[in-house]
């Protein structure tokens, strides 16, 4: 497959998953475990795509390793999307001078 | 509020988000690069796309050649979240709304719109989406292009550095929720837990990369969602 069919796949793809709910479902969803197991499904993703990926994203481990934790403290203490990234950034930016 | 209005409001509230996302789709396009893509092709990709975890899973497929099937389950794991947020999105749109603004308003659907459409008063003003997005999603998909054609010329140190920044917004997605939801940090510790041990067996570690976040995320979700039910509410 072509990379342009790989990526019309993808748009669709995620575009029907946004789209389909609003036509579809007008009430509840009432059963227990589908709602819970779609409750946890984004965050269970995202840990399992962040670790141990990020640590082998960067060139020394050790960086890594240290943005991941100073971004956890930074969300932890409520700043936002950007701020996180940008600290998880400069992080390994320094870091990577030494290591 | 008049519609120019809403247009206006909506326009203002995607700047901020437009400027956030431009920076972290700077590093989505260093991996886009990686998997083939040209400037011109992540930039469309990303304007029709705008998913950050869900682009991260697709390039990988496109970067693994997987199949048709490995990338349509992989954007349906990866974005799942978008089906909650469209799902709860149904609640602040009017009864009368019709068919095409739905899809439309749908296809708008980001962690951050969603964010600040389901905190809109009252029913939500399309308009007011849409207008966000006209003015975030060009700059996510900007951001992807620059990635891509800049990536390769950054210092490696400087590429090191970017790279960490779509993890550092992963965090910032689960970390708060963590804070708020005991099952909710358990089972994220829990995925990091088995999706380190899961890159040491080498059984495991053989298969796509893609395709072992997607068993692990439906494993992990649905053992914690027999664990601990989320409370229905009545």
């Amino acid at each position: 497959m072509s990379v342009l069919g790989y990526i019309l796949l993808m748009a669709l793809v995620t575009n029907l998953i946004r789209v389909i709910p609003l036509l579809l479902i007008r009430g509840e969803i009432k059963n227990r475990f589908v709602r819970s197991f779609l409750y946890y499904v984004p965050y269970v993703t995202l840990a399992v795509m962040t670790f141990p990926a990020v640590v082998q994203a960067t060139q020394s481990p050790i960086a890594g390793a240290v943005a991941l934790i100073a971004g956890i403290a930074a969300a932890w203490f409520g700043l936002g999307l950007l701020p996180v990234a940008a600290i998880c950034c400069a992080v390994v930016l320094v870091l990577e001078l030494f290591l | 509020m008049s519609k120019k209005n809403v247009i206006l409001r909506g326009m203002r509230d995607g700047l901020p988000i437009g400027l956030g996302y431009f920076a972290v789709s700077f590093s989505l396009g260093i991996i886009a690069k990686q998997a083939g893509l040209t400037a011109p092709l992540g930039f469309l990709a990303s304007l029709l796309t705008r998913a950050s975890a869900g682009e991260y899973g697709g390039y990988s497929v496109i970067l693994a050649h997987g199949s048709w099937f490995e990338m349509v389950v992989m954007c349906l794991v990866t974005n799942l979240r978008y089906l909650l947020m469209s799902t709860a999105l149904t609640q602040k749109f009017h009864p009368s709304m019709n068919m095409l603004k739905r899809i439309v308003t749908g296809c708008c659907v980001t962690d951050e719109i969603f964010g600040i459409s389901i905190a809109y008063d009252g029913y939500l003003d399309p308009e007011y989406t849409w207008a966000a997005t006209g003015v975030a999603a060009p700059m996510w998909a900007l951001g992807t292009a620059l990635g891509i054609i800049a990536g390769s010329v950054f210092p490696a140190r400087l590429v090191s550095a970017l790279s960490v920044a779509l993890y550092g917004m992963f965090i910032a997605i689960i970390v708060p929720p963590s804070k708020k939801d005991r099952a909710v940090m358990v089972s994220v510790l829990a995925a990091f837990a088995i999706s380190y041990v899961s890159t040491l067996i080498p059984a495991f570690a053989a298969i796509s990369s893609g395709t072992r976040i997607i068993i692990l995320t439906i494993v992990i979700s649905a053992a914690v969602a027999v664990i601990r039910p989320v409370e229905v509410k009545e």
